[in-house]
Protein backbone atom coordinates (compact mmCIF):
# COMPACT_ATOMS: atom_id res chain seq x y z
CA UNK A 1 0.00 0.00 0.00
CA UNK A 2 1.54 3.47 -0.98
CA UNK A 3 1.21 5.92 1.72
CA UNK A 4 -0.62 9.36 0.97
CA UNK A 5 1.53 12.73 1.10
CA UNK A 6 0.47 13.41 4.07
CA UNK A 7 1.69 10.40 5.92
CA UNK A 8 5.30 10.79 4.48
CA UNK A 9 5.02 14.31 5.23
CA UNK A 10 4.30 12.90 9.09
CA UNK A 11 6.74 10.55 8.86
CA UNK A 12 9.42 13.05 7.73
CA UNK A 13 8.63 15.54 10.57
CA UNK A 14 9.13 12.32 13.41
CA UNK A 15 11.92 11.64 11.61
CA UNK A 16 13.26 15.35 12.22
CA UNK A 17 12.09 15.66 15.87
CA UNK A 18 14.20 12.25 16.39
CA UNK A 19 16.80 13.48 14.91
CA UNK A 20 16.82 17.04 16.47
CA UNK A 21 16.00 15.36 19.90
CA UNK A 22 19.22 13.16 19.51
CA UNK A 23 21.24 16.37 19.34
CA UNK A 24 19.46 17.83 22.14
CA UNK A 25 20.40 15.05 24.38
CA UNK A 26 23.81 16.08 23.95
CA UNK A 27 23.70 18.84 26.42
CA UNK A 28 22.60 19.01 30.11
CA UNK A 29 20.83 22.37 29.49
CA UNK A 30 19.03 21.09 26.43
CA UNK A 31 18.81 17.31 26.93
CA UNK A 32 14.90 17.31 28.66
CA UNK A 33 13.69 19.33 26.34
CA UNK A 34 14.97 17.02 23.71
CA UNK A 35 13.52 13.77 25.05
CA UNK A 36 10.49 15.91 24.95
CA UNK A 37 11.09 17.19 21.53
CA UNK A 38 11.24 12.89 20.31
CA UNK A 39 7.96 12.40 22.29
CA UNK A 40 6.16 15.09 20.29
CA UNK A 41 7.39 13.10 16.89
CA UNK A 42 6.46 9.50 18.87
CA UNK A 43 3.05 10.83 19.42
CA UNK A 44 2.70 12.12 15.88
CA UNK A 45 3.70 8.90 14.43
CA UNK A 46 1.56 6.69 16.29
CA UNK A 47 -1.52 9.47 15.32
CA UNK A 48 -1.13 8.60 12.31
CA UNK A 49 -0.54 5.11 12.86
CA UNK A 50 -4.12 4.83 14.37
CA UNK A 51 -5.69 6.77 11.38
CA UNK A 52 -3.98 4.67 8.61
CA UNK A 53 -5.22 1.40 10.51
CA UNK A 54 -8.95 3.24 11.57
CA UNK A 55 -10.54 0.72 9.91
CA UNK A 56 -9.93 -2.46 11.16
CA UNK A 57 -12.06 -4.51 14.14
CA UNK A 58 -9.33 -5.43 16.07
CA UNK A 59 -9.84 -1.95 18.37
CA UNK A 60 -11.29 -4.01 21.50
CA UNK A 61 -8.57 -5.71 21.24
CA UNK A 62 -6.10 -3.08 20.69
CA UNK A 63 -6.82 -0.50 23.02
CA UNK A 64 -6.77 -2.18 25.98
CA UNK A 65 -3.58 -3.64 25.59
CA UNK A 66 -2.15 -0.15 24.90
CA UNK A 67 -3.85 0.86 28.31
CA UNK A 68 -2.34 -2.23 30.24
CA UNK A 69 1.09 -1.02 28.55
CA UNK A 70 1.21 2.20 29.55
CA UNK A 71 -0.07 1.60 33.30
CA UNK A 72 2.82 -0.86 33.70
CA UNK A 73 5.58 0.89 31.96
CA UNK A 74 4.66 4.74 33.31
CA UNK A 75 4.13 3.13 36.95
CA UNK A 76 7.71 0.73 36.98
CA UNK A 77 10.02 3.81 36.01
CA UNK A 78 8.44 6.11 38.11
CA UNK A 79 8.77 3.89 41.07
CA UNK A 80 11.99 2.48 40.71
CA UNK A 81 15.17 3.47 42.65
CA UNK A 82 16.93 5.58 40.93
CA UNK A 83 20.36 2.98 41.42
CA UNK A 84 17.63 0.51 39.48
CA UNK A 85 17.61 2.68 36.16
CA UNK A 86 20.00 0.99 34.25
CA UNK A 87 18.65 -2.45 34.20
CA UNK A 88 14.70 -0.62 33.60
CA UNK A 89 17.01 0.65 30.45
CA UNK A 90 17.55 -3.07 29.58
CA UNK A 91 14.18 -4.39 30.30
CA UNK A 92 12.66 -1.80 28.00
CA UNK A 93 15.24 -2.29 25.50
CA UNK A 94 14.53 -6.10 25.68
CA UNK A 95 10.66 -5.01 25.18
CA UNK A 96 11.12 -3.22 21.92
CA UNK A 97 13.33 -6.38 20.65
CA UNK A 98 10.67 -8.56 21.30
CA UNK A 99 8.36 -6.60 19.79
CA UNK A 100 10.44 -6.20 16.63
CA UNK A 101 10.83 -10.34 16.59
CA UNK A 102 6.80 -10.78 16.98
CA UNK A 103 5.99 -8.47 14.63
CA UNK A 104 8.05 -10.10 11.58
CA UNK A 105 7.11 -13.40 12.79
CA UNK A 106 3.38 -12.26 12.06
CA UNK A 107 4.11 -10.88 8.51
CA UNK A 108 6.25 -14.33 7.84
CA UNK A 109 2.96 -15.68 9.32
CA UNK A 110 0.43 -14.25 7.25
CA UNK A 111 2.72 -13.83 4.07
CA UNK A 112 3.10 -17.57 4.21
CA UNK A 113 -0.41 -18.25 4.25
CA UNK A 114 -1.40 -16.18 2.20
CA UNK A 115 1.38 -17.35 -0.59
CA UNK A 116 2.89 -13.89 -0.93
CA UNK A 117 6.15 -14.42 0.74
CA UNK A 118 9.03 -13.42 -1.38
CA UNK A 119 13.10 -13.27 -0.72
CA UNK A 120 13.04 -9.50 -1.10
CA UNK A 121 10.78 -8.97 2.05
CA UNK A 122 11.87 -12.50 3.97
CA UNK A 123 15.53 -11.83 4.39
CA UNK A 124 14.75 -8.61 6.27
CA UNK A 125 11.93 -10.65 8.59
CA UNK A 126 14.77 -13.02 9.31
CA UNK A 127 16.69 -10.06 10.95
CA UNK A 128 14.26 -8.61 12.32
CA UNK A 129 13.20 -12.11 13.95
CA UNK A 130 17.36 -12.75 14.64
CA UNK A 131 18.39 -9.44 15.88
CA UNK A 132 15.07 -8.60 17.83
CA UNK A 133 15.27 -12.30 20.30
CA UNK A 134 18.91 -11.67 20.77
CA UNK A 135 17.85 -8.09 21.92
CA UNK A 136 15.05 -10.01 24.05
CA UNK A 137 16.74 -12.63 25.30
CA UNK A 138 20.22 -10.85 26.05
CA UNK A 139 18.29 -8.05 27.63
CA UNK A 140 16.60 -10.04 30.21
CA UNK A 141 19.61 -11.55 30.82
CA UNK A 142 21.25 -8.66 31.53
CA UNK A 143 18.50 -7.51 33.60
CA UNK A 144 18.42 -10.55 35.37
CA UNK A 145 22.14 -9.84 36.43
CA UNK A 146 22.14 -6.29 37.25
CA UNK A 147 19.04 -7.56 39.74
CA UNK A 148 21.12 -9.76 41.26
CA UNK A 149 18.57 -12.45 40.52
CA UNK A 150 21.43 -14.39 39.19
CA UNK A 151 25.10 -14.29 39.26
CA UNK A 152 26.85 -10.77 38.27
CA UNK A 153 29.66 -13.14 37.35
CA UNK A 154 30.40 -14.47 34.13
CA UNK A 155 29.28 -17.78 33.30
CA UNK A 156 31.68 -19.90 31.66
CA UNK A 157 31.53 -23.23 30.42
CA UNK A 158 34.23 -25.61 27.91
CA UNK A 159 33.46 -24.81 24.49
CA UNK A 160 31.66 -21.75 24.84
CA UNK A 161 32.43 -19.90 21.87
CA UNK A 162 32.62 -22.60 19.91
CA UNK A 163 28.68 -23.49 21.19
CA UNK A 164 27.79 -19.83 19.81
CA UNK A 165 29.36 -20.06 17.00
CA UNK A 166 27.49 -23.44 15.78
CA UNK A 167 24.57 -21.91 16.66
CA UNK A 168 25.48 -19.35 14.59
CA UNK A 169 25.67 -20.77 11.48
CA UNK A 170 22.62 -22.73 12.44
CA UNK A 171 20.37 -19.97 12.98
CA UNK A 172 22.28 -18.50 9.49
CA UNK A 173 21.62 -21.67 7.35
CA UNK A 174 18.10 -21.93 8.59
CA UNK A 175 17.34 -18.58 7.79
CA UNK A 176 19.07 -18.60 4.51
CA UNK A 177 16.66 -21.98 3.80
CA UNK A 178 13.27 -20.13 4.73
CA UNK A 179 14.45 -17.27 2.52
CA UNK A 180 14.95 -18.59 -0.31
CA UNK A 181 12.55 -21.53 0.18
CA UNK A 182 9.29 -19.15 0.45
CA UNK A 183 9.02 -18.07 -3.31
CA UNK A 184 5.72 -16.76 -3.94
CA UNK A 185 2.76 -19.24 -5.70
CA UNK A 186 3.18 -19.14 -9.07
CA UNK A 187 7.16 -19.77 -8.94
CA UNK A 188 7.24 -22.19 -6.16
CA UNK A 189 4.02 -23.45 -5.11
CA UNK A 190 4.86 -23.12 -1.51
CA UNK A 191 1.28 -23.31 -0.48
CA UNK A 192 0.11 -26.14 -2.00
CA UNK A 193 3.00 -28.52 -1.57
CA UNK A 194 2.59 -29.57 1.62
CA UNK A 195 5.61 -30.94 2.68
CA UNK A 196 7.34 -27.86 1.97
CA UNK A 197 4.60 -25.94 3.54
CA UNK A 198 5.50 -28.09 6.97
CA UNK A 199 8.86 -27.93 6.78
CA UNK A 200 8.49 -23.82 6.74
CA UNK A 201 5.56 -24.03 9.60
CA UNK A 202 7.84 -25.86 11.49
CA UNK A 203 11.58 -24.87 10.89
CA UNK A 204 10.55 -21.17 12.01
CA UNK A 205 9.58 -21.98 15.47
CA UNK A 206 13.23 -23.50 15.79
CA UNK A 207 14.66 -20.58 14.21
CA UNK A 208 12.72 -18.52 16.10
CA UNK A 209 13.92 -20.90 19.47
CA UNK A 210 17.45 -20.86 18.73
CA UNK A 211 17.44 -17.14 18.34
CA UNK A 212 16.49 -16.41 21.94
CA UNK A 213 19.12 -18.97 22.94
CA UNK A 214 21.47 -16.98 21.33
CA UNK A 215 20.67 -13.94 22.96
CA UNK A 216 20.73 -15.69 26.16
CA UNK A 217 23.87 -17.46 25.49
CA UNK A 218 25.67 -14.30 23.88
CA UNK A 219 25.44 -12.47 27.40
CA UNK A 220 25.69 -15.17 29.86
CA UNK A 221 29.45 -14.98 30.25
CA UNK A 222 29.97 -11.10 30.13
CA UNK A 223 30.02 -9.94 33.43
CA UNK A 224 28.51 -7.63 35.88
CA UNK A 225 30.67 -5.00 35.35
CA UNK A 226 30.34 -4.91 31.55
CA UNK A 227 26.60 -4.70 30.83
CA UNK A 228 26.61 -0.94 30.51
CA UNK A 229 28.37 -1.38 27.36
CA UNK A 230 26.03 -4.66 26.72
CA UNK A 231 22.92 -2.76 27.13
CA UNK A 232 24.44 -0.48 25.13
CA UNK A 233 25.13 -2.76 22.27
CA UNK A 234 21.85 -4.40 22.55
CA UNK A 235 19.84 -1.34 22.39
CA UNK A 236 21.71 -0.08 19.06
CA UNK A 237 20.65 -3.90 18.04
CA UNK A 238 16.97 -3.18 18.98
CA UNK A 239 17.53 -0.33 16.55
CA UNK A 240 18.28 -2.43 13.95
CA UNK A 241 15.66 -4.48 14.15
CA UNK A 242 13.39 -1.86 14.30
CA UNK A 243 14.76 -0.63 10.79
CA UNK A 244 14.17 -4.46 10.02
CA UNK A 245 10.79 -4.71 10.65
CA UNK A 246 10.58 -1.10 8.49
CA UNK A 247 11.92 -3.05 5.34
CA UNK A 248 9.27 -5.99 6.08
CA UNK A 249 5.97 -3.44 6.05
CA UNK A 250 8.06 -0.86 3.62
CA UNK A 251 7.41 1.70 6.54
CA UNK A 252 10.00 4.64 5.68
CA UNK A 253 9.61 6.42 9.55
CA UNK A 254 10.38 2.65 11.14
CA UNK A 255 13.32 2.72 8.63
CA UNK A 256 14.66 5.83 9.39
CA UNK A 257 13.94 5.58 13.39
CA UNK A 258 15.75 2.39 13.43
CA UNK A 259 18.70 3.17 11.39
CA UNK A 260 19.20 6.10 13.75
CA UNK A 261 19.24 4.21 16.94
CA UNK A 262 21.46 1.50 15.38
CA UNK A 263 24.01 3.96 14.11
CA UNK A 264 24.08 6.11 17.51
CA UNK A 265 24.35 2.70 19.59
CA UNK A 266 26.75 1.64 17.85
CA UNK A 267 28.57 5.06 18.60
CA UNK A 268 28.12 5.08 22.02
CA UNK A 269 29.04 1.76 22.72
CA UNK A 270 32.22 2.39 21.61
CA UNK A 271 32.48 5.38 23.27
CA UNK A 272 31.57 3.68 26.62
CA UNK A 273 34.10 0.61 26.10
CA UNK A 274 36.57 3.17 25.02
CA UNK A 275 36.20 4.55 28.20
CA UNK A 276 37.40 1.50 29.98
CA UNK A 277 40.02 1.58 27.66
CA UNK A 278 38.78 -2.15 26.31
CA UNK A 279 38.04 -3.19 22.84
CA UNK A 280 34.72 -4.26 22.29
CA UNK A 281 35.74 -7.50 21.16
CA UNK A 282 37.48 -7.93 24.40
CA UNK A 283 34.13 -6.89 26.32
CA UNK A 284 32.09 -10.00 24.40
CA UNK A 285 34.40 -12.80 24.09
CA UNK A 286 36.92 -11.29 27.60
CA UNK A 287 34.63 -13.30 30.05
CA UNK A 288 36.36 -10.34 32.04
CA UNK A 289 36.57 -10.75 35.71
CA UNK A 290 36.37 -14.50 35.62
CA UNK A 291 39.47 -14.72 37.28
CA UNK A 292 38.84 -14.49 40.81
CA UNK A 293 42.27 -15.11 42.43
CA UNK A 294 44.30 -12.50 43.79
CA UNK A 295 46.87 -11.58 40.68
CA UNK A 296 50.03 -11.68 42.66
CA UNK A 297 48.74 -8.40 44.71
CA UNK A 298 49.71 -6.67 48.00
CA UNK A 299 47.46 -9.86 50.07
CA UNK A 300 49.12 -12.67 48.61
CA UNK A 301 52.81 -10.58 49.19
CA UNK A 302 51.02 -10.65 52.96
CA UNK A 303 50.14 -7.09 53.26
CA UNK A 304 47.92 -6.01 55.82
CA UNK A 305 44.61 -3.34 56.12
CA UNK A 306 44.49 -0.95 58.74
CA UNK A 307 41.03 -0.61 59.84
CA UNK A 308 40.01 3.29 61.37
CA UNK A 309 37.42 4.87 62.95
CA UNK A 310 34.89 7.55 62.43
CA UNK A 311 36.91 9.82 65.12
CA UNK A 312 40.38 9.33 63.13
CA UNK A 313 39.11 10.22 59.74
CA UNK A 314 37.06 13.06 61.08
CA UNK A 315 39.93 14.91 62.15
CA UNK A 316 42.06 14.40 58.82
CA UNK A 317 38.78 15.61 56.81
CA UNK A 318 38.26 18.54 59.38
CA UNK A 319 41.52 19.92 59.30
CA UNK A 320 42.46 19.38 55.40
CA UNK A 321 43.57 21.53 52.82
CA UNK A 322 42.07 19.42 50.12
CA UNK A 323 39.44 16.76 50.11
CA UNK A 324 38.72 14.74 46.83
CA UNK A 325 35.60 12.24 46.99
CA UNK A 326 35.70 9.39 44.99
CA UNK A 327 32.11 8.13 44.67
CA UNK A 328 31.42 4.51 43.46
CA UNK A 329 28.41 2.20 43.11
CA UNK A 330 28.12 1.56 46.86
CA UNK A 331 27.68 5.30 47.34
CA UNK A 332 24.73 4.42 44.99
CA UNK A 333 23.57 1.32 46.95
CA UNK A 334 23.47 2.95 49.92
CA UNK A 335 22.01 6.29 48.75
CA UNK A 336 24.40 7.90 50.37
CA UNK A 337 24.69 11.27 47.97
CA UNK A 338 22.51 13.98 50.01
CA UNK A 339 24.72 12.74 53.43
CA UNK A 340 27.68 13.21 51.28
CA UNK A 341 26.72 16.41 49.89
CA UNK A 342 25.76 17.78 53.66
CA UNK A 343 29.38 16.75 54.58
CA UNK A 344 30.79 18.40 51.95
CA UNK A 345 29.04 21.69 53.08
CA UNK A 346 30.25 21.24 56.06
CA UNK A 347 33.93 20.92 55.36
CA UNK A 348 33.70 23.74 52.88
CA UNK A 349 31.80 25.87 55.35
CA UNK A 350 35.03 25.31 57.38
CA UNK A 351 37.18 26.37 54.76
CA UNK A 352 38.14 23.17 53.17
CA UNK A 353 37.97 22.42 49.64
CA UNK A 354 36.18 19.89 47.81
CA UNK A 355 36.21 18.30 44.88
CA UNK A 356 34.22 14.99 43.85
CA UNK A 357 36.74 12.60 41.21
CA UNK A 358 34.10 10.98 38.74
CA UNK A 359 35.30 7.91 37.23
CA UNK A 360 33.63 7.82 32.97
CA UNK A 361 32.62 4.01 34.21
CA UNK A 362 31.81 4.45 38.14
CA UNK A 363 28.58 2.88 39.31
CA UNK A 364 26.96 0.71 36.99
CA UNK A 365 26.63 3.15 33.93
CA UNK A 366 28.85 6.15 32.54
CA UNK A 367 27.16 9.17 33.89
CA UNK A 368 25.85 7.23 37.31
CA UNK A 369 27.53 9.40 39.46
CA UNK A 370 26.65 12.63 37.50
CA UNK A 371 23.10 11.71 37.92
CA UNK A 372 23.67 11.11 41.78
CA UNK A 373 25.64 13.77 42.57
CA UNK A 374 23.18 16.59 40.61
CA UNK A 375 20.22 14.83 42.51
CA UNK A 376 22.02 15.97 45.57
CA UNK A 377 22.47 19.51 43.61
CA UNK A 378 26.09 19.29 43.94
CA UNK A 379 27.08 22.23 41.70
CA UNK A 380 28.79 20.80 37.81
CA UNK A 381 32.44 22.73 38.72
CA UNK A 382 33.01 20.45 41.47
CA UNK A 383 32.35 16.97 39.44
CA UNK A 384 35.85 16.41 37.82
CA UNK A 385 36.12 13.86 35.25
CA UNK A 386 39.26 11.58 35.40
CA UNK A 387 41.48 13.45 33.52
CA UNK A 388 40.93 16.62 34.84
CA UNK A 389 41.31 15.10 38.22
CA UNK A 390 43.98 13.35 38.31
CA UNK A 391 46.64 15.92 38.76
CA UNK A 392 45.53 16.67 41.83
CA UNK A 393 45.33 13.47 43.91
CA UNK A 394 48.90 14.35 44.82
CA UNK A 395 48.27 17.73 46.67
CA UNK A 396 44.84 16.16 48.22
CA UNK A 397 44.98 15.82 52.11
CA UNK A 398 41.88 13.33 51.81
CA UNK A 399 40.98 11.06 49.41
CA UNK A 400 37.38 9.34 50.71
CA UNK A 401 36.56 6.58 48.62
CA UNK A 402 32.76 5.76 48.88
CA UNK A 403 31.65 1.95 47.92
CA UNK A 404 34.07 2.43 44.64
CA UNK A 405 36.68 -0.44 43.85
CA UNK A 406 37.70 -1.63 40.60
CA UNK A 407 38.47 2.29 38.88
CA UNK A 408 40.75 3.06 41.99
CA UNK A 409 42.60 -0.04 41.64
CA UNK A 410 46.35 0.20 41.27
CA UNK A 411 46.53 -2.76 39.69
CA UNK A 412 45.31 -1.52 36.69
CA UNK A 413 48.26 0.69 36.23
CA UNK A 414 51.01 -1.76 37.08
CA UNK A 415 49.89 -5.21 36.94
CA UNK A 416 49.98 -7.13 33.42
CA UNK A 417 48.40 -9.69 34.81
CA UNK A 418 45.48 -7.75 36.08
CA UNK A 419 42.01 -8.41 34.52
CA UNK A 420 41.80 -4.87 34.68
CA UNK A 421 45.48 -4.01 33.40
CA UNK A 422 45.56 -1.05 31.36
CA UNK A 423 42.30 0.45 32.34
CA UNK A 424 42.71 4.02 33.37
CA UNK A 425 42.17 4.48 36.10
CA UNK A 426 42.08 7.66 39.32
CA UNK A 427 44.80 8.01 40.84
CA UNK A 428 43.84 7.92 44.85
CA UNK A 429 46.68 6.70 45.86
CA UNK A 430 48.81 9.67 45.27
CA UNK A 431 46.84 11.04 48.14
CA UNK A 432 48.16 11.58 51.50
CA UNK A 433 45.82 9.63 53.28
CA UNK A 434 43.45 7.73 51.22
CA UNK A 435 40.00 6.85 53.33
CA UNK A 436 38.10 3.88 51.65
CA UNK A 437 34.46 3.04 53.18
CA UNK A 438 33.36 0.24 52.69
CA UNK A 439 30.74 -2.75 53.92
CA UNK A 440 33.65 -5.62 54.06
CA UNK A 441 36.61 -6.42 52.33
CA UNK A 442 34.99 -7.76 49.23
CA UNK A 443 36.18 -7.82 45.84
CA UNK A 444 34.59 -5.06 43.47
CA UNK A 445 32.33 -5.65 40.56
CA UNK A 446 35.30 -7.42 38.52
CA UNK A 447 35.76 -10.06 40.87
CA UNK A 448 39.37 -8.17 41.15
CA UNK A 449 41.65 -8.18 44.31
CA UNK A 450 42.37 -4.28 44.62
CA UNK A 451 46.17 -3.84 46.41
CA UNK A 452 45.04 -0.04 47.33
CA UNK A 453 43.57 -1.40 50.65
CA UNK A 454 47.05 -2.79 51.56
CA UNK A 455 48.99 0.38 50.86
CA UNK A 456 50.06 2.10 53.79
CA UNK A 457 48.58 5.39 53.46
CA UNK A 458 44.95 3.52 53.04
CA UNK A 459 42.49 3.71 55.67
CA UNK A 460 39.68 1.19 55.95
CA UNK A 461 36.41 2.61 57.43
CA UNK A 462 34.42 -0.35 57.48
CA UNK A 463 30.32 -0.02 57.31
CA UNK A 464 26.92 1.20 56.02
CA UNK A 465 28.71 4.23 53.61
CA UNK A 466 25.67 6.31 54.66
CA UNK A 467 25.78 5.63 57.92
CA UNK A 468 29.64 6.05 58.06
CA UNK A 469 28.83 9.10 56.44
CA UNK A 470 26.58 10.79 58.66
CA UNK A 471 28.71 9.47 61.92
CA UNK A 472 31.66 11.73 59.80
CA UNK A 473 29.22 14.57 59.50
CA UNK A 474 28.62 14.77 63.65
CA UNK A 475 31.73 14.00 64.23
CA UNK A 476 33.84 16.77 62.24
CA UNK A 477 31.03 19.02 63.44
CA UNK A 478 32.10 18.44 66.81
CA UNK A 479 35.80 19.22 65.77
CA UNK B 1 6.50 1.32 -7.27
CA UNK B 2 7.78 -1.96 -7.89
CA UNK B 3 9.12 -4.37 -4.96
CA UNK B 4 12.69 -3.21 -6.07
CA UNK B 5 12.32 0.34 -5.99
CA UNK B 6 10.51 -0.09 -2.83
CA UNK B 7 13.72 -1.68 -0.88
CA UNK B 8 16.21 0.08 -3.14
CA UNK B 9 14.35 3.43 -1.98
CA UNK B 10 14.45 1.94 1.86
CA UNK B 11 18.13 1.15 1.66
CA UNK B 12 19.09 4.63 0.39
CA UNK B 13 17.26 6.12 3.12
CA UNK B 14 18.68 3.36 5.74
CA UNK B 15 21.99 4.49 5.06
CA UNK B 16 21.23 7.97 5.35
CA UNK B 17 20.12 7.62 8.75
CA UNK B 18 23.21 5.47 9.37
CA UNK B 19 25.27 8.28 8.69
CA UNK B 20 22.94 11.19 10.54
CA UNK B 21 23.19 8.45 13.94
CA UNK B 22 27.27 8.39 13.32
CA UNK B 23 27.37 12.24 13.11
CA UNK B 24 24.75 13.12 15.94
CA UNK B 25 26.92 10.97 18.71
CA UNK B 26 30.90 12.06 18.57
CA UNK B 27 32.02 14.26 21.43
CA UNK B 28 29.36 13.60 24.24
CA UNK B 29 29.97 14.53 27.72
CA UNK B 30 30.29 11.24 29.37
CA UNK B 31 27.69 12.28 32.13
CA UNK B 32 25.12 12.30 29.32
CA UNK B 33 26.00 8.78 27.88
CA UNK B 34 23.39 6.96 29.75
CA UNK B 35 20.68 9.39 29.37
CA UNK B 36 20.94 9.40 25.43
CA UNK B 37 21.26 5.78 25.51
CA UNK B 38 17.77 5.58 27.51
CA UNK B 39 16.40 8.37 25.04
CA UNK B 40 17.35 6.09 21.80
CA UNK B 41 15.76 3.30 23.60
CA UNK B 42 12.90 5.21 23.64
CA UNK B 43 12.88 6.02 20.17
CA UNK B 44 13.56 2.85 18.94
CA UNK B 45 10.45 2.12 20.91
CA UNK B 46 8.83 3.00 17.03
CA UNK B 47 8.24 -0.39 16.61
CA UNK B 48 5.11 -0.03 18.53
CA UNK B 49 3.89 1.54 14.56
CA UNK B 50 4.92 -2.13 13.29
CA UNK B 51 3.20 -3.83 16.21
CA UNK B 52 0.16 -1.60 15.48
CA UNK B 53 0.29 -2.05 12.06
CA UNK B 54 0.44 -5.84 12.19
CA UNK B 55 -2.20 -5.93 15.02
CA UNK B 56 -4.70 -4.29 13.00
CA UNK B 57 -4.89 -7.52 10.41
CA UNK B 58 -4.45 -9.91 12.86
CA UNK B 59 -7.33 -12.50 12.09
CA UNK B 60 -6.53 -16.19 13.82
CA UNK B 61 -6.00 -17.40 17.21
CA UNK B 62 -2.54 -17.26 17.24
CA UNK B 63 -2.17 -14.01 15.10
CA UNK B 64 -4.12 -12.39 18.16
CA UNK B 65 -1.71 -13.86 20.63
CA UNK B 66 1.27 -12.57 18.44
CA UNK B 67 -0.05 -8.87 18.20
CA UNK B 68 -0.85 -8.97 21.60
CA UNK B 69 2.35 -9.62 22.28
CA UNK B 70 4.01 -7.09 20.17
CA UNK B 71 1.66 -4.34 20.90
CA UNK B 72 2.09 -4.70 24.75
CA UNK B 73 5.80 -5.06 24.35
CA UNK B 74 5.69 -1.82 21.84
CA UNK B 75 3.94 0.19 24.42
CA UNK B 76 6.43 -1.04 27.63
CA UNK B 77 9.20 0.43 25.56
CA UNK B 78 7.97 3.32 24.42
CA UNK B 79 6.17 4.13 27.54
CA UNK B 80 8.75 2.89 29.95
CA UNK B 81 11.68 4.27 28.07
CA UNK B 82 10.42 7.85 27.80
CA UNK B 83 10.09 8.25 31.61
CA UNK B 84 13.03 6.67 32.51
CA UNK B 85 14.78 9.11 30.67
CA UNK B 86 12.90 11.81 31.86
CA UNK B 87 13.29 10.65 35.02
CA UNK B 88 17.11 10.79 34.53
CA UNK B 89 17.49 14.08 33.46
CA UNK B 90 15.07 15.59 35.63
CA UNK B 91 18.47 14.98 37.83
CA UNK B 92 20.18 17.18 35.66
CA UNK B 93 18.13 20.23 36.49
CA UNK B 94 18.94 20.84 40.08
CA UNK B 95 21.38 23.86 40.28
CA UNK B 96 21.96 25.90 43.13
CA UNK B 97 20.65 28.81 41.40
CA UNK B 98 17.25 29.51 41.82
CA UNK B 99 16.36 25.85 42.82
CA UNK B 100 12.67 26.19 44.30
CA UNK B 101 12.89 22.35 45.00
CA UNK B 102 13.18 20.99 48.19
CA UNK B 103 15.64 19.28 48.85
CA UNK B 104 15.32 15.12 49.29
CA UNK B 105 14.79 14.01 53.17
CA UNK B 106 18.30 13.69 53.79
CA UNK B 107 19.04 17.57 53.72
CA UNK B 108 16.11 18.38 55.01
CA UNK B 109 16.97 19.94 58.31
CA UNK B 110 20.12 22.19 56.33
CA UNK B 111 20.44 25.78 57.35
CA UNK B 112 20.59 28.10 54.22
CA UNK B 113 24.42 27.62 52.90
CA UNK B 114 26.25 30.70 51.88
CA UNK B 115 27.43 30.49 48.35
CA UNK B 116 31.10 30.32 48.32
Amino acid sequence: MQPSTLTILGYMLTSISFMFGIQLLRSPKTARTGNRVAAVGMLLVLGITAALINGTSNWPLIVPVIAVGTVIGALSARTVRMTAMPQMVALFNGMGGGSAALIAAADFRSAVDSGTASPDITWAIMLSCLIGSVSFAGSLIAFAKLQELMPGRPLTYPLQKAVNAVLLAAIVAIGVYLTVTTQPLSTNLVHDYAPLHFAVSLLFPIFLGLCVALGVLFVVPIGGADMPVIISLLNSFTGLAAAMTGFVLSNDVLIVSGALVGASGTILTQLMSKAMNRSLFNVLFGAFGSKVEATGGAAAEGGTVHPTTVEDVAALLAYASLVIFVPGYGMAVARAQHDVKELADELERRGVSVEYAIHPVAGRMPGHMNVLLAEANVPYPQLKEMDAVNPDFPRADVAVVIGANDVVNPAARNQANSPIYGMPILNVDEAKTVVVLKRSMATGFAGVDNPLFYKPNALMLFGDARSSISELLAEVKRQ
Amino acid sequence: MSRGETLALGAFIFSLAVFVGFLLISKVPTMLHTPLMSGTNFIHGIVLVGALTVAATAHDTLGYLIAVAAVLLGTLNVVGGWVVTDRMLEMFKGRRSGDGRANPPAAAGDPPRADH
